[in-house]
């Protein structure tokens, strides 16, 4: 056996499970759903292995697609940008919702009054 | 039901090492966002968790599967996630297959142990009568 098989199967040891999340958490949010009764163990650990591909994926999108690159920081209008712009993350838009400055919303609530009257 | 809001949060210091590990290095990331990641996150498996279902009922099966939940990935177009998942659950069984067989080895083990120490004090006594014999 070479040594990088012997590291290998060392490291396979150690993160025989290859996860950060608690499961038991992610078990706890599965089972809040409605209709779900039971959930075997290989499907709970692909849905938390799956939550950690998704908050990867998430934050190196949110990152690429915004204006971070410049500030070097990743913020929150980052990611209400590509939720509203990404299909796939299309289902975040109702808790990422892009967010206007009050002043901005008083006009546009003005114009919408003004047109009513209009008609 | 009353569950406290933050028990359907996943802890903020895993999802920020998650992000970091993610990202470049030396990207800030704030407070904001770590907290909207996190939440999109239980979304995420709310959703997930949603669509495997419908694929369990629609298989008659009250238990939601593996199976099930690669199709939901599927369903959510996450299909780049496929491929990861699916060497990612075979380690883990990998894993549990040999947690399996060591604790079935150390309950062999103990058996063979037990039926053993037996044997020494049979022998024992059997030593014991031949040095009676030597001294006389």
């Amino acid at each position: 056996m070479s040594g990088k098989n012997m590291e290998e199967k060392v490291e396979q040891a150690t993160n025989s499970k290859n996860i950060s999340l608690p499961v038991s958490r992610v078990r706890l949010i599965m089972k809040s759903s409605p209709d779900v009764s039971c959930i075997n163990q290989d499907a709970l650990f692909l849905t938390t292995k799956a939550t950690e591909l998704f908050v990867q994926h998430l934050a190196l999108s949110s990152y690429k697609n915004g204006s971070g690159k410049e500030t070097n920081t990743l913020s929150y209008s980052d990611l209400a940008n590509v939720a509203e712009e990404t299909e796939t993350f299309q289902f975040l838009t109702d808790i990422l919702p892009k967010k206007i400055l009050a002043r901005d919303y008083l006009k546009s609530l003005e114009e919408m009054e003004k047109d009513d009257e209009n008609l | 039901m009353a569950e406290r809001p933050e028990d359907l949060n996943l802890p903020n210091a895993v999802i920020t090492r998650i992000i970091k590990e993610a990202l470049p290095d030396g990207v800030n990331v704030s407070k904001e966002a770590r907290r909207a990641i996190s939440q999109a996150a239980s979304v995420f498996v709310l959703y997930a968790t949603s669509c495997a279902n419908n694929f369990a009922m629609k298989a008659k099966r009250k238990t939601l599967n593996a199976g099930d939940v690669m199709s939901a990935m599927e369903e959510m177009e996450f299909e780049r996630f496929l491929q990861p998942l699916r060497e990612a659950l075979e380690a883990y069984k990998k894993g549990q297959k040999g947690k399996k067989e060591a604790s079935e080895q150390k309950r062999k083990d103990k058996e063979k142990k037990s039926s053993s120490t037996d044997e020494n004090d049979k022998s024992r006594d059997e030593e014991e009568d031949e040095h009676m014999d030597d001294e006389q």
